[in-house]
């Protein structure tokens, strides 16, 4: 059941050429669409239908998205990919770049089809350098196959794909900021509403989705909605990639059904290294909050059971922590991370991320105070749901996840100058 | 409106109705109910960054922005409810963790929005105990201070200078905690509406300079009164202190200057307390001059008036107020002379120009025009707020094109049709024959027919002539053309009075009625010369003659708030009136508007305010109705008089007469920059520390440079009219060609001659 959607060429010996994707179909699905002129409705509707779910981190439901937009709009429409994939933990959808760019671009002309979209752009985070020459060189492939351009495959609709490589700030990663930084300015969130789709890229609607999502779509579109349905479990139709990282012997990226038990994605990561034992998981991504050992080994990776635990699917950045890691520790290189990263355009965020690190560091350092752990938590509760982006919840969400299954371990560094990890 | 764009909603209660797609926060503000913020204001795009206004509306999980939320029938919203005032509070606890506690050293303690909304929502005890931030000041040019440690990044500056002022001088560099506002690149701030950032930014990070540690804003009274400068007349506010100017703030007036001023308005006051303020009466007795009393200094003014029977000429600023011309023109007319004028800067007396000329519209009807052509005018620098209203303008979709010998470096798109001095009359009429009037003209080329089409599509179109057309030795065949331009295109032609009372100037009759204008009472020389408000070497069409005609008079008086070396020269006596903020008076705007004002300190020394003066003198000089006890009185019969004076464009002028200004020489263009417009400007030391404080130079394009064997840097000399000047060569590509730029009323420049004719370089 595994590399079903976005890795199913993995086999490949170079599955980002033409050739080899051509081999097992690319192109078939936008070929189909266009000559047997499949109406955009009906292919908005499939992949509705399809369950499939944006693979950013909000989870989304991609068809509905790509429904809001409104085809006889003024402006032009858009479709954007976010391969910023800048979540700490997150490396997926450099694979797909890497590894099936095509069925990336494959996806990117169907939405933009379906949409009746001018151009399609797709957002590169900035260090990508490998993943964004492949997936140049595979622009290039497609254009001169017809696949993109003037009149695609004779069917009267031109569209082309540019990419955009990014500049290094996590901050690109959020939608309205991504699209502020292809306009060229600097970028910061846009408060919303107005959401893209209404109100996007260049003022026209557009559709923003994640690598992983855009590159399901062709198989989505070619084994049925209810093929992909099956794949997953209730309410988390499909595979999903986990990024697996931390403490296990074989770290990856691992394609595979949507709610299987995270301890068959450990194993299928070769199981813990040598010696460690499983202390608990990030199981979404840095803004992910952290699930203990015992409880994460019940729980399966889809949208639904992570929630019920209290934290999120999120990117699909699974972080495996070993005992040997001090939560006071990693809490302030994630603090750090978020203090960093605030583009410091509201408030909250901007002078309360680097609040809640200096907080963090100081009971790291051994100088904390009693009444520390509740500041942490009443500052993140003055950031969280405040700001006007998500990157000021996904700062708070980490310390929350601390506090509450590892608060000992804070209080510990407080109450003793010291870790609890290294005594 | 119709009741279909009007919602109901309920804000903590109270049921507001409210327009349709409103912003909750200004519908609040409507209605009295106050909510916090800081980054919000009502003329700059909304940002919602600041997270102070956040509150509560029902069915909504979280706390929201009122400045971004739009009203939606039946809403109901809570300012004041534990979740709103949970988030204000917590957003106002953020913005202080890094804010300096420095509020006794702040120049904005006491105004200060942070300080005034902390007090209401901030807590007197911090839980922030790490270091604060500390950011390095900038230097970003002499009106504007900064503080960035105080900055709390709600970007109305940065948004102002993209938005309003036009030019993106000030943006946000850095993320999170280490974005910082500043200028791109270690720039200055240029634009002329700069201060205007000192107003709107909340906290103590950009202050004004000139005002720095001068005094706090409870030891400050507040006088209304209206800016000198200009023909816009924006509402001012005076602050005071012990008698003493402090500085100078807009007053809110939609009408006419919205809540903006220039930064000419607000920081010229600092030229009443230069060190030539004229503060005793002075009598020069075998060219020493001596202090002395009032009553022997107007003793002297009545003996040297009667001497010289009715040859007698006036030339008065029209910077002065109606009460001041209207006294002028009342007490030289008395003594039997006819020989009166403001239009001090005006070469082409040959008559015709409209009798009355404004704006021919409203200032706030100017943003609503759809194309205008801009002749001999640079209302960006001298209008300022005249330019923004033109900005806006532009921004709604309007065209704009310029005809001029220079090319101005604007704040919005349009078209500058460069055309040398000596050329701006025949381009105009070929425009006018473009648009189908009937005038000579020569070879009708792409670019006026251009024009002529986008002011005969437009619905709102205006034919504008401004300063330099004023100035011009064919200003009124250029008013004769533009008319016809203006008739044939359907547009409304409109006439921008060069200072703040040239509209009132003219309805007191400050003015000849059949005696000699500004110019031919110094062409040929009268007996006695009175002076009022201005200066001989600086504020005349051509100083070089006024200087041969004062030298030849009898006798001279000047009125006048400072002394100086060419006033020392000119003048016999100098009786010293009050300054700007120091007497009551009225000016009449370019748009036909009376706005009076008071006093707002008494004046300087012996200093008096003119209408005072020019009333004794009056009652020295046996004249009849000269015992007038206010200025309110004075103004009522100058308004009586002025009455069934209508505001009139028409002209009457030909547009096929001889042309004053021909010859295959290099002309010179003398116009006046934006700080060296009036007395009370050129002594404004911040102001002329600007970019905009040009100094005199040879500004000359590159070709006619090569012509001239010229480079940048060389000296040059400039002869006109046979006297000659040495001056630094700029090279200027927005010169035209067979044109040098050579300003008037700038120091070096004033032995010239007129601002406009033949001159030769010499390379010295």
């Amino acid at each position: 059941m595994a590399n079903e959607v976005c890795f199913r060429n993995m086999d490949l010996d170079q599955p980002w050429t033409l050739e080899q994707y051509k081999s097992r179909g690319g192109y078939e699905v936008l070929t189909k669409i266009l000559t047997e002129k499949i109406t955009q409705d009906e292919v908005i509707e499939q992949v509705k239908e399809s369950g499939l779910r944006g693979r950013g981190g909000a989870g989304f439901p991609a068809g509905l998205k790509w429904s809001f937009i409104n085809r006889n709009s003024e402006t032009n429409r858009y479709v954007v990919c976010n391969s910023d994939e800048g979540e700490p933990g997150t490396f997926k959808d450099r694979d797909i770049l890497r590894y099936n760019p095509h069925q990336l671009i494959e996806g990117m002309i169907i939405c933009g089809y379906a949409i009746d979209a001018a151009a399609g752009y797709n957002y590169i985070r900035g260090e990508f350098w490998e993943p964004y020459e492949r997936f140049e060189a595979a622009l290039e492939e497609a254009r001169a196959a017809g696949f993109l351009g003037d009149n695609i495959l004779g069917s009267g609709f031109n569209y082309d794909v540019h990419s955009h490589l990014g500049a290094g700030a996590y901050i690109c990663g959020e939608e309205s900021a991504l699209l502020e930084s292809i306009e060229g300015k600097k970028g910061q969130p846009r408060y919303k509403p107005p959401f893209p789709a209404h109100y996007g890229l260049y003022g026209g609607p557009t559709v923003i989705n994640n690598t992983e999502t855009l590159s399901s779509v062709p198989m989505v579109l070619k084994n049925g909605a209810e093929w992909f349905k099956d794949l997953g479990v209730e309410n988390s139709a499909g595979t999903k990639l986990f990024a697996v990282s931390g403490a296990v012997k074989n770290p990856g990226v691992f394609e595979v059904p949507m709610g299987i038990p995270f301890a068959e994605l450990l194993e299928l990561a070769g199981g813990m290294q040598d010696g460690k034992k499983l202390k608990a998981v990030i199981p979404g991504g840095c803004s992910a909050p952290v699930i203990p050992a015992d409880e994460m080994m019940q729980l399966n990776m889809d949208y639904d059971s992570i929630a019920k635990a209290g934290s999120m699917l999120g990117s699909g950045a699974v972080v495996v922590i070993d005992d040997s890691v001090c939560m006071v520790k990693l809490l302030e290189r994630m603090s750090y991370f978020y203090h960093e990263e605030s583009c410091g355009q509201c408030t909250p965020c901007r002078e309360g991320t680097g609040w809640l690190y200096r907080v963090v560091s100081r009971i790291e350092r051994g100088e904390g105070r009693p009444e520390d752990l509740d500041l942490l938590s009443s500052v993140g509760g003055n950031i969280a749901g405040r700001t006007i982006c998500a990157l000021g919840d996904a700062a708070v969400m980490p310390v929350n996840g601390m506090l509450k299954h590892f608060r000992d371990e804070f209080q510990y560094h407080i109450d003793n100058k010291k870790c609890l990890v290294d005594s | 409106m119709t009741e279909d764009s009007m919602v109901t909603i309920e804000v903590d209660g109270q049921e507001l109705k409210a327009k349709a797609g409103a912003m909750l926060i200004d519908v609040a503000d409507e209605a009295g109910i106050d909510i916090p913020r800081f980054c919000y204001h009502n003329k700059l795009s909304v940002s919602a960054n600041c997270r102070m206004c956040l509150i509560e509306v029902e069915k909504v999980p979280k706390p929201i922005p009122a400045c971004a939320t739009s009203v939606m029938d039946g809403m109901k919203v809570y300012t004041k409810s534990p979740m709103a005032l949970a988030a204000q509070k917590g957003t106002m606890e953020f913005l202080l963790i890094n804010h300096p506690l420095d509020c006794p050293v702040c120049d904005q303690g006491g105004e200060c929005e942070l300080q005034d909304v902390s007090l209401a929502y901030g807590s007197d005890v911090t839980r922030f105990v790490e270091k604060k931030r500390i950011v390095p000041k900038k230097y970003i040019g002499p009106l504007v201070e900064t503080n960035f440690t105080r900055c709390i990044h709600c970007t109305r500056c940065v948004r102002f200078s993209a938005e309003i002022a036009g030019i993106r001088e000030m943006g946000a560099t850095g993320r999170g905690e280490y974005m910082k506002i500043g200028t791109y690149v270690e720039r200055t701030i240029d634009s002329e509406l700069s201060g205007n950032m000192i107003d709107i930014c909340p906290v103590g990070s950009l202050t004004s300079k000139p005002f720095r540690y001068q005094g706090r804003a409870w030891e400050l009274t507040q006088s209304d009164s209206v800016a000198p400068h200009d023909a816009v007349g924006s509402n001012i506010h005076i602050h005071v202190r012990d008698n003493r100017v402090m500085r100078v703030h807009p007053r809110a007036n939609e009408a006419v200057n919205e809540c903006w001023i220039s930064d000419r308005d607000r920081f010229s006051y600092e030229g009443l307390y230069s060190e030539d303020r004229l503060t005793t009466p002075m009598v020069k007795d075998n060219g020493q001059w001596t202090e002395t009393d009032w009553d022997t200094a107007l003793q002297r003014v009545a003996t040297g008036l009667k001497d010289a029977g009715t040859d007698i000429g006036a030339l008065l600023s029209p910077n002065s107020t109606v009460e001041e011309l209207y006294l002028a023109q009342k007490l030289v007319r008395s003594l039997g002379s006819d020989n009166i004028d403001f239009r001090l800067r005006q070469s082409d007396f040959r008559g015709g120009e409209p009798t009355l000329p404004w704006l021919g519209m409203a200032i706030d009807e100017v943003e609503a025009v759809d194309a205008a052509l801009i002749i001999g005018a640079n209302p960006r620098k001298d209008q300022p707020i005249l330019g923004h209203r033109l900005r806006k303008a532009v921004l709604n979709g309007a065209t704009i094109n310029y005809l001029n010998p220079l090319r101005y470096d604007l704040n919005y798109r349009a078209n500058q049709l460069l055309s040398a001095p000596a050329n701006m009359v025949d381009d105009l009429a070929a425009i006018a024959k473009a648009a189908g009037a009937s005038v000579v003209a020569g070879e009708v080329k792409p670019e006026h027919e251009a024009i002529a089409e986008q002011l005969k599509q437009a619905e709102s179109a205006v034919v504008m002539l401004g300063n330099l057309a004023a100035s011009h030795p064919d200003y009124t065949t250029l008013c004769a053309t533009a008319s016809e331009l203006a008739k044939a295109s359907g547009a409304k032609i409109a006439f921008v009075g060069e200072a703040a009372n040239s509209t009132g100037a003219r309805m007191v009759g400050a003015m000849p009625a059949s005696g000699l204008n500004a110019q031919s009472m110094l062409a040929e020389p009268c007996k006695a010369y009175l002076l009022m408000n201005l200066e001989p070497d600086l504020d005349l069409w051509n100083p070089a003659q006024a200087q041969s005609a004062f030298d030849q008079a009898g006798f001279v008086v000047a009125i006048t708030a400072y002394r100086s070396a060419a006033l020392e020269t000119a003048a016999d006596v100098l009786l010293p009136m009050a300054g700007f903020a120091e007497t009551s008076g009225t000016y009449v705007n370019g748009a036909g508007i009376w706005q009076s004002f008071s006093g707002a300190v008494t004046p300087m020394g012996e200093a008096r305010p003119a209408w005072k003066i020019l009333r004794v003198m009056g009652n020295l000089l046996d004249a009849e109705g000269f015992e007038q006890v206010s200025s309110q009185e004075v103004l009522e019969e100058a308004k009586a008089g002025a009455e069934g004076k209508q505001l009139d464009n028409s002209v009457t002028a030909s547009p096929s007469q001889a042309r004053m200004l021909s010859g295959s020489g290099l002309m010179r263009i003398g116009d006046v920059p934006i700080y060296a417009t009036d007395a009370m400007v050129r002594r404004a030391p911040a102001l002329q520390k600007t970019n905009d404080a040009i100094t005199a130079a040879v500004r000359i394009n590159p070709t006619e440079a090569a012509k001239a064997g010229l480079d940048d840097g060389d000296k040059a000399d400039v002869i006109q009219d046979g006297n000659r000047v040495t001056l630094p060569v700029e090279i200027d590509p927005g010169v035209a060609d067979g044109s040098v730029r050579v300003c008037a009323a700038l120091a070096g420049s004033e032995t010239l001659g007129g601002q406009f004719g033949e001159v030769t370089l010499e390379k010295a």
